[in-house]
């Protein structure tokens, strides 16, 4: 290796003409102790940092230290806890009556009030302040009115929200769902303050909310800097001094730069160091469930997919996938085989099953030949596996997935990888239904229920059906579990439903994924919620 | 002269509206961008037709332009995704990219002619045939294995900097991102110097002066270095254009906030704004570049001139 040998001198050389020149510069970490701050890789945030217009982990995890909604997930088993509210009751599953605790108030000093979610639920719900996550506030009444279908907003407020008193405030649903108070942790659901209505530029410049943490300073594209609140009224009270966020380029940077000892926390780890992790960080690399699943879902709109023998042909594939083999190898078991459609973060209470697929998720090359051959044969002779190919790595395991399908049906061509150029792209074409085999599906979980990783995928014509399958069967057992007012029977609907899906296989679960993290010996206590977001207030400084 | 100037930037004028039309075209041809912001998830049809307004792209492509360009002539170059001002993007990443590239090409400047005059002297020797090895070495290394061999050695194993640039991105933390940035030009600048020098020794206004007692140093620096330069100067004159627009790579190895990071960062949230923005302004960066390098001839060599 004549050239590396040389390449290695000549860097050494450039490095000794540059001594003199390149100065470390000073740090900026701080005290340690109950003071110390925690620096952090950050992403820009895609959207405006409003509540209902946050989708995304990097600008989620600011409004997760910035504010605090009715329930909080526990971080640790996801279960929806009361925070600000003191209680939700409701008889009917559709009329909810909440209480407010006393004694909240913003980091500006203003109270939090009944109004303060009333105001921003209806803010965030109207069509004209563009929220992407108006949906939420879909199923309260009045919904339509302020965010129609087509053409402009014929009401200001939803019909459904009522302020009762200071602490009080009511809310009728369109339908019948028991487990709503439990969506009641997203981040969309959290209050705000007048300031945020009043002046708004400002507001945004440097958001204002009622959580542990307050925004220091903010560099848009750069670096938000936090700090802990001390007169924050709740108990998850801030175990350091706060965290700066600092926006990397790169994610294989950012780990570098954990790796020189300049940054505390990463937590997305690149999936080229995994590798490498164990031996640069040892017990200091934290690889843990969240509620996240890939499946590879399929284009019911093509008539080649949707066949009456179509049920078999799906098995067969699934079965023809050695999912156990991708991610010990690819994933470096970051992520785990799936064994149902949901996620193990939900617990066996909140309905996750692993007996639940049973025999069509596990690897059986011969039982996998024969299927396909019943199911009519893989529809042209080749299916190929559509993915994004800009995030994510997702080249490397639909490649795999292609391999170990090709070996298990014997036949080279039965499956190959189709890259698409960007993920808006990739969207388009799942949304303008141009996909002519099957594609990557990825789910987050935005609340830790059952009902959130089965109605939003497969519920006919829901908001993430991407391939548009249809079950009449399923359609009704979904509506009979939200009508259910007691949780265990509502969780054994839901599972019956997911059985449905099972039988016709209407999305081939592929694995969970974890969420990856490591940290510097500076820190410790550090923990991923089922969100694979940190959980910051809990993180001391040593 | 005056008339070459005024010439040459009315010859501008075509050139930007047709590079920006071309980006424009070249961006939209990606499709629709409202559709990525939704995660994996159909944007609600009437949130995303809202957004459409918003941004105009419910408008025709050859309106979309018209208006942009419109804007652009006041000062407005739209607005980002994230809700920032792609003005003040520019206003954030141009600096940095402008400091980074100062650096690169001071490196170029100094190392690489420097060297280029010293083998081109000592064409045969040692030196010549060391530094001839480096630069087909350094030409032969893809920049972002440079990068992160440097990061990794003066970063993490021997602590010398940082591997990550802070955002003020100070000069003195951009010393190794540029040496990364300038490195292949620099081996290009040492070749073409080298050659230049090499070739103008045996011509005859060298021998002249060297006849008529002049010392050794004011023959090489005033004579010989001044009419070699010229190739070199069109080379590094059309790399500054070349340096701001082409730095994704070191600026994303290093966490570079440049305009390359901004530049990436559009094209993967596919936001025409940013993109044909940024583009823009770099291609007025090329002409002006390429317009002083053209001036700078008549500099260098008396023998050129502009009526």
């Amino acid at each position: 290796m004549r050239g590396a040998t040389r390449a290695k001198w000549a860097a050494g050389a450039a490095a000794v003409a540059l001594a003199a020149t390149a100065c470390g510069g000073g740090s900026d970490t701080g005290g340690g102790g109950a003071d110390g701050i925690v620096s952090s890789s950050w992403g820009d945030p895609q959207n405006p940092l409003e509540p209902a217009n946050t989708n995304e982990v990097q600008g989620g995890k600011v409004l997760d230290m910035i504010f605090r909604g009715l329930k909080r997930y526990d971080p640790k088993t996801g279960e929806a806890e009361d925070m600000l509210a003191e209680k939700i009751e409701t008889t009917d599953a559709t009329n909810f009556t909440i209480t407010v605790k006393d004694g909240w108030t913003f980091s500006n000093g203003e109270k939090v009030t009944a109004k303060s979610f009333v105001d921003a639920w209806n803010y965030g719900a109207n069509l004209r302040n563009n929220q992407r996550n108006a949906f939420f506030f879909g199923q309260i009444e009045g919904y339509d009115q302020v965010h129609p279908e087509s053409g402009q907003p014929r009401a200001d407020t939803m019909s459904g929200l009522k302020v009762v008193d200071d602490r009080t405030f009511t809310v009728k649903l369109t339908q019948k769902f028991s487990t709503w108070p439990e969506t009641l942790g997203y981040a969309a659901f959290s209050p705000l303050p007048r300031a945020f209505f009043d002046n708004h530029d400002a507001w945004i410049a440097k958001p204002v909310g009622n959580g542990p943490y307050t925004v220091d300073s903010y560099t848009k594209g750069s670096q938000m800097a936090l700090k802990r609140w001390d007169a924050y009224p709740g108990e998850d009270k801030a175990q350091n001094g706060g965290v700066t966020l600092k926006v990397y380029t790169d994610n294989n940077t950012a780990y570098t730069d954990l790796t020189a000892g300049n940054l505390d926390l990463v937590d997305d780890v690149p999936a080229s160091q995994l590798r490498n992790v164990q031996a640069d960080l040892g017990d200091r690399y934290i690889n843990s469930p969240a509620g996240i699943i890939q499946t590879l879902a399929i284009p019911y709109y093509d008539k080649a997919w949707n066949t009456p023998n179509g049920a078999k042909l799906r098995t067969g594939i699934s079965m023809a996938i050695n999912r156990r083999q991708i991610t010990d190898t690819i994933f470096q078991k970051t992520r785990t085989p799936a064994k149902d459609w949901t996620s193990p973060v939900l617990g066996a209470d909140g309905g996750h099953k692993d007996t639940l697929c049973g025999d069509a998720c596990s690897y059986n090359p011969a039982e996998a030949k024969r299927l396909v051959a019943e199911g009519g044969g893989i529809p042209g002779g080749t299916m190929r596996i559509s993915y994004n190919a800009d995030t994510g790595s997702h080249k490397e395991w639909v490649d795999a997935v292609c391999n170990s399908i090709n070996r298990a049906l014997g036949n080279d061509r039965a499956c190959v990888g189709n890259p698409v150029g960007t993920f808006a792209d990739y969207r388009n074409q799942i949304t303008q239904l141009k996909m002519s085999g099957p594609f990557r599906a990825g789910w987050q979980m935005d609340y830790p229920l059952i009902q959130n990783f089965l109605q939003p995928l497969y519920y006919t014509n829901a908001s993430s059906n991407d391939g548009k399958w249809t079950n009449a069967e399923f359609d009704n057992l979904i509506d009979q579990a939200n009508a259910e007012t007691d949780t265990q029977k509502a969780v054994g609907l839901f599972q019956r439903a997911e059985e449905v899906l099972r039988d016709d296989m209407g999305a081939i679960p592929l694995w969970y994924q974890n969420g990856s993290a490591g940290h510097s010996d500076r820190v410790s206590n550090v923990t991923l919620n089922p969100f694979s977001v940190p959980v910051y207030h809990e993180i001391k400084v040593n | 002269m005056g008339r070459y100037v005024i010439r040459r930037l009315l010859q501008m004028i075509p050139v930007f509206f047709g590079a920006t039309l071309l980006i424009f075209l070249m961006v939209n041809v990606m499709g629709d961008p409202i559709a990525g912001l939704c995660g994996d998830r159909e944007c609600d049809p009437a949130t995303a037709a809202q957004l459409r307004r918003e941004f105009g792209l419910d408008k025709p492509v050859g309106q979309q332009y018209l208006t942009y360009m419109g804007n652009v002539f006041t000062g407005d170059f739209g607005t980002a995704f994230n809700g920032q001002k792609v003005t003040e993007l520019m206003a954030t990443a141009f600096p940095v990219t402008i400091r980074l590239t100062i650096v690169a090409i001071l490196f170029e400047i100094v190392i690489g002619i420097t060297l280029g005059v010293l083998t081109g002297l000592r064409r045969g020797r040692p030196v010549d045939t060391g530094v001839l090895v480096l630069t087909l070495v350094v030409i032969s290394v893809p920049t972002f294995v440079t990068g992160l061999l440097l990061q990794l050695l003066l970063g993490v194993e021997w602590g010398w900097i940082k591997p990550a640039v802070s955002p003020e991105a100070t000069f003195g933390e951009l010393v190794v991102p540029g040496l990364v940035l300038a490195s292949v030009s620099l081996a290009y600048v040492t070749r073409l110097t080298r050659t230049s020098i090499a070739e103008n020794r045996r011509a005859d206004y060298v021998r002249t002066a060297i006849a008529k007692g002049l010392p050794r140093r004011r023959v090489i620096s005033r004579h010989l270095l001044r009419n070699s330069l010229i190739p070199v100067v069109t080379f590094i004159g059309t790399d500054i254009g070349a340096l701001m627009g082409g730095a994704i790579v070191t600026e994303r190895i290093f966490n570079i906030h440049g305009v390359g990071y901004q530049l990436y960062q559009g094209i993967v949230r596919q936001n025409t704004q940013t993109v044909v923005g940024f583009v823009t302004v770099l291609v007025l960066v090329f002409l002006a570049a390429n317009l002083i390098v053209d001036l700078l001839y008549a500099v260098l060599d008396p023998r050129i001139r502009y009526a």
